[in-house]
């Protein structure tokens, strides 16, 4: 059996030991009328050798980006990620090592955690960073129960119906069985105008969550937005794209109070849609209202500098059912491939990542809607790296083109559901493009589409 | 204050009364329990609390404990000085470590509670 | 010895100027950027990331890992989290092209492959559970209690019942009662029984049309197997309630019992437990969950359903149950380390599993057995994957408590137990000593432990003695959190 080690003299030594004659016997505890009077049924051991060439031809029977240029966005995104950031996750003393609850023996771990927490508060300007959430989408909702033990208001919160939709749902399962409503204002040509967010705020309001950029990767007026929420005495929520911070104003900067992400884009592979990170900060004042672990620096016994986990008073295996999340793992080796990402790209490659993401996307938008039939879905909004098309064939028509061409874009907003214009929305396909695509490439899409 | 003239709840609040004014802290049975005290959170002054709900919290490295207040009425006064030091707290609960004053609105809430020999023999159950 | 200039804070390495990715200049005609973005959108400033080099950064990080102690080096017996042995096949595997860059919005038609070994991977959890149908999203154990308490709430929501209560015994992991408090139920805590076991009595006099779900983790965090939980689930049933497993203990029961077969309407599985996920520092795990078929069509969107339909439609589809809950995460779920469980759900097949439990419970009574006149066990006899051992008996003594003894133990090059949990034992040491460890091992890690209780005690509450830090002062850390080392700029 693989990975097992004791030998049949040393179980016999081992049951003896114990004083019982089978290891079936150490089973008596279970009743025999619960037993599994049978085998699984469960296909058949591998050895290494054919389990590699099983999932091989798995993975040979889908087609990703290694036969295919990918342009997909929607939350999830293709930036380049240096050799640097695998070699570091593919150690074992980080991926075999648990939460580092034995401080003595995990100042790796630690210390790269308060640096990732440290590196997570200079890219938004916020205070203090928790060590990972899940993922973009749980990280909304954990804010809005921040928010709501913050302000005391637990009944309603806003969303801008811009956000990314299936952000959206993850809120709405969260929150909708509760006595909890949430408020969606709508979009209106890709972007949700201050005035309408203004109406749908009220002083019974816990928080309103922006997205910036938004999903159809169009700009919000988040410091306008923020200060609407404060005038209502609500929290101001901002969901950010990591990279974008290379380029535009920090969420601290402009005064928002819990600042959310997905961060994959720092450095981890698309991999189907997890693992991802959650990213979380927000302003020190809330500090123990905070979900999620907490690295400090303390001292030791000699008084050297070192580090803990903090304030675990909040947490789940102390404070149970009123801990301030039910977080128990996290995604602590995605927040290393982070710190490592952002680590390698430093004050300059951050900017260059954003910059060229930026520039390209730019470029391959004008290019695109200069295609008969192909036209930019909402052509006046200011946009950062993702866009959406519109083609008078219809979505599934662009997509099947570019496909064949080798493209992949998408996805396509038909695949959800919008409060308002839906008609509009449904013909609509998203286009991110990162630092990874080229000139070449995307004139290469405009040819084919031009065809 | 002496600890004679004060009232106890069973989690572990006290009560001194002065005219309608209440003042209020936890005990050092309490303050043991919950060990090196990191942090405490204050209501505001002007806001109302209530018998037998929550009007702040004390965190320790091992536990955060809500604190309940024994009475009802209007915050007058919270003692500001614990948020930067929590050390009258253990050192000196019953003087220095107060925590509140509250203008009662209902003082007949203050017949609930026990006397402070009634208190200790139910810390010393509670112990065990 | 530690390298100090290394393992400064990497913010301390960063000089101006230097640079650790480098990106090709722009291929597009270049505008003043305030042409695309508005000024007024803009940073004024850079975002101000330490300047370091590739070379400081891996010398920084891999210094600082040879800080930890890990599976790949030490035994880790931290009881209830299962730290079995990651075996390598699995990195290279799910780091294949056509896993590793799949984007989750690809046109299903080009994800077959993805679909069909997640379905595969649908089917073996749900014949291990007993439970036939089964949501991959949760991203970890937690995330699965709370899913599956929404999904029986919907349930009756539809059956027009409105139960406010969840119940779970005092020795529950935090995450049941965390769990409960955020699906909107009020919590109610059982007593335990002298054995250790679920309070029949108690849990009947709890037990009304309110109830909602019994939470019950079987075998239990003292490493028990509730021998009563067929009679335990019917009570809940009577009452009109759901039992829900914690599957956190998988690791003791696979291919002998299964929760679907003992009486459990919903459990989750830690991936990164019984299946070796890995751990990760912390994460991610996976958490999916199996649940009875009245309650499939509540479960959160999308699970993958298997299609009959001729070969030129798509075999494997995406679909939300009818009666969905709704989403509780972006995507699909935490498929990397889905990936790492289904490689090692094939590479065991069904005897193997089963001799993996087997196992870990040997494992597990050897080393009780072996300690069991030094470090008593209060509760059971015969324990399953784990047992609670107890230092009170010890501290009374001469003071040691188990915190003492498991920083000690980190001095003789063995990885702490868990401590302090679970609640209902006192001075608890809870030891997981799992399948993929030596009789060598075990036997020197006893060892240790003799040898340690006859230390000085004094010598003991100053452990660890080796480390590269003595124990952290957590009362100054709280006090005044120092979480970052940036001063907002
Ligand atoms: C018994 C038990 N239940 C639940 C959990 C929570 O699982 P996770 O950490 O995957 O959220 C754990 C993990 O620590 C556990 O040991």
């Amino acid at each position: 059996m693989p990975y097992l080690f004791n030998t049949p003299e040393q179980q016999q030594e081992m049951l003896q030991a114990i004083g019982v004659d089978s290891v079936e016997a150490l089973f008596a505890t279970i009743p025999s009328e619960l037993r599994l009077n049978r085998q699984l049924n469960i296909p058949p051991a591998l050895t290494e050798m054919e389990l590699q060439t099983h999932v091989s031809n798995l993975a040979e029977k889908n087609v990703g980006p290694s036969s295919r240029v990918c342009m997909l966005g929607g939350g999830a995104y293709d930036h380049f990620i240096p050799a640097a950031v695998d070699e570091i996750a593919r150690r074992g003393e980080f991926y075999t090592a648990y939460t580092p609850y034995q401080a003595e023996a995990s100042q790796g771990s630690l210390q790269t955690f308060f640096e990732f927490q440290s590196l997570i508060c200079r890219l938004t300007g916020m205070d203090v960073s928790n060590a990972s959430l899940y993922e973009g989408g749980t990280c909304v909702s954990e804010a809005a129960f921040m928010a709501m033990r913050v302000t005391k208001r637990h009944n309603r919160i806003v969303l801008l119906g811009s956000m990314h939709p299936e952000y959206r749902q993850v809120v709405e399962s969260y929150l909708n069985h509760l006595n909890c409503e949430v408020i969606v204002v709508p979009s209106v040509n890709g972007c949700v105008d201050p005035a309408d967010v203004d109406k749908a705020m009220n002083d019974q309001t816990a928080c309103l969550v922006i997205q910036h950029p938004n999903f159809f990767g169009t700009l919000e007026e988040a410091e306008q937005l923020t200060e609407i929420a404060h005038k209502y005495g609500a929290l101001s929520v901002v969901s950010y794209d990591p990279i974008s911070l290379g380029l535009l104003n920090r969420p601290g900067d402009y005064g928002a109070d819990i600042a959310i992400a997905e961060g994959q884009s720092l450095g981890t592979p698309l991999q189907f849609g997890g693992p991802y990170l959650g990213l979380f900060s927000c302003s020190k004042k809330f500090v123990r209202r905070m979900p999620g672990r907490l690295i400090g620096q303390t001292v030791d016994r000699n008084g050297k500098s070192c580090f803990v986990l903090n304030l675990q008073a909040r947490e789940q295996h102390i404070r149970r059912d009123k801990a301030t999340s039910n977080i128990c793992s996290n995604q602590g080796l995605i927040a290393i491939r982070a710190t490592v990402y952002l680590s390698l790209l430093g004050k300059q490659g951050i900017r260059e990542v954003a910059e060229l993401s930026c520039r390209k996307a730019h470029y391959a938008a004008e290019q695109l809607s200069q295609i008969e039939g192909i036209s930019l879905l909402f052509n006046d909004r200011p946009f950062f790296k993702e866009f959406v098309l519109s083609c008078s064939e219809g979505p599934d028509y662009l997509l099947r083109k570019a496909r064949q061409a080798g493209f992949d874009l998408g996805p396509e907003l038909s695949r959800f559901e919008f409060q308002t214009d839906s008609e509009t929305y449904q013909t609509g396909v998203l286009v991110a493009i990162t630092e990874q695509r080229t000139r070449e490439e995307i004139d290469r899409l405009v040819m084919a589409l031009k065809a | 204050m002496d600890q004679g003239n004060l009232k106890f709840t069973k989690t572990h609040e006290w009560v001194g009364v002065e005219g309608e004014i209440a003042t209020m802290g936890i005990t050092d049975f309490a303050v043991n329990q919950l060990t090196d005290l990191v942090y405490i959170e204050l209501p505001e002054v002007g806001s109302n609390c209530e018998a037998g709900k929550v009007f702040g919290e004390v965190e320790s490295v091992k536990a955060v404990s809500d604190l309940y207040s024994p009475v009802s009425g209007e915050i007058t006064e919270a003692n500001t000085a614990l948020v930067d030091d929590q050390s009258p707290l253990s050192d000196d609960p019953f003087g220095t470590g107060w925590i509140t004053k509250v203008k009662m609105s209902n003082p007949a809430e203050l017949d609930l509670f026990m006397n402070a020999d009634d208190y200790r023999k139910f810390c010393e159950s509670e112990a065990h | 010895m530690r390298n100090q200039l290394a393992t400064e804070l990497l913010f301390a390495l960063s000089q101006p100027g230097r640079r650790g990715a480098l990106f090709p200049d722009s291929d597009v005609p270049e505008k003043p950027l305030n042409e695309l973005i508005p000024q007024s959108a803009l940073a004024a400033k850079p975002t101000d990331l330490p300047e370091v080099t590739e070379p400081d950064v891996i010398r920084h990080f891999v210094n600082l890992s040879t800080l930890n102690m890990c599976v790949d080096t030490h035994f880790y017996p931290l009881g209830s989290c299962t730290m079995k042995y990651n075996p390598k096949r699995h990195e290279r595997l799910a780091g294949l092209p056509g896993i590793v860059d799949l984007h989750p919005y690809q046109n299903p038609s080009d994800l077959q492959g993805m679909l069909e070994l997640l379905y595969g991977m649908q089917e073996m959890l749900a014949e291990i559970s007993g439970l036939p149908a089964v949501s991959l999203q949760p991203a970890a154990g937690a995330q699965g209690e709370f899913t599956a308490l929404l999904t029986a709430k919907a349930y009756f929501e539809s059956r027009g019942e409105k139960r406010t209560k969840v119940l779970f015994p005092n020795s529950a992991h935090g995450t049941n009662p965390a769990s409960a408090a955020l699906a909107g139920f009020d919590c109610v805590q059982l007593e335990s029984s002298e054995e250790g076991l679920i309070d029949l009595d108690d849990l009947k006099s709890h037990l009304d049309d309110q109830t909602a779900v019994f939470m019950v983790t079987n075998p239990n965090t003292l490493g028990l197997f509730e021998k009563d939980i067929k009679q335990i689930a019917q009570m809940v049933h009577d009452a009109g309630g759901l039992v829900y497993i914690d599957g956190a203990n998988m690791n003791a029961i696979l291919g002998y019992t299964r929760p679907g077969d003992f009486g459990g309407d919903m459990m989750h599985f830690n991936v990164h437990k019984t299946f070796t996920g890995p751990h990760g520092a912390g994460g991610p795990g996976a958490g999916p969950i199996a649940v009875r078929d009245f309650l499939a069509d509540f479960l959160p969107g999308p699970v993958i359903k298997r299609t009959e339909t001729d070969s030129t439609e798509n075999q494997f589809v995406l679909e939300d149950p009818p009666k969905s809950i709704g989403r509780i995460r972006t995507f699909y779920g935490n498929i990397g380390i889905l990936v790492r469980g289904y490689c090692y759900l094939r590479t065991l097949g069904a005897e193997g599993l089963k001799a993996v439990s087997e196992n870990a419970v040997l494992n597990a009574n050897y080393l009780k057995v072996i300690l069991k006149d030094v470090l008593p066990v209060p509760n059971g006899d015969l324990c399953m994957h784990e047992f609670v051992a107890s230092a009170s008996k010890i501290k009374s003594e001469n003071g040691i408590t188990a915190m003492d003894i498991a920083k000690r133990l980190l001095d003789f090059g063995f990885h702490a137990p868990t401590v302090y949990f679970p609640l209902v034992v006192t001075e608890a040491i809870m030891v997981e000593p799992t399948e993929t460890e030596s009789k060598e091992t075990l036997d020197a890690f006893a060892e240790t432990i003799r040898k340690i209780l006859k230390e000085d005690p004094e010598f003991l509450r100053e452990a660890p003695h080796s480390t590269d830090i003595s124990r952290p002062d957590e009362v100054i850390a709280a006090r005044n959190p120092i979480l970052q080392c940036c001063e907002p700029q």
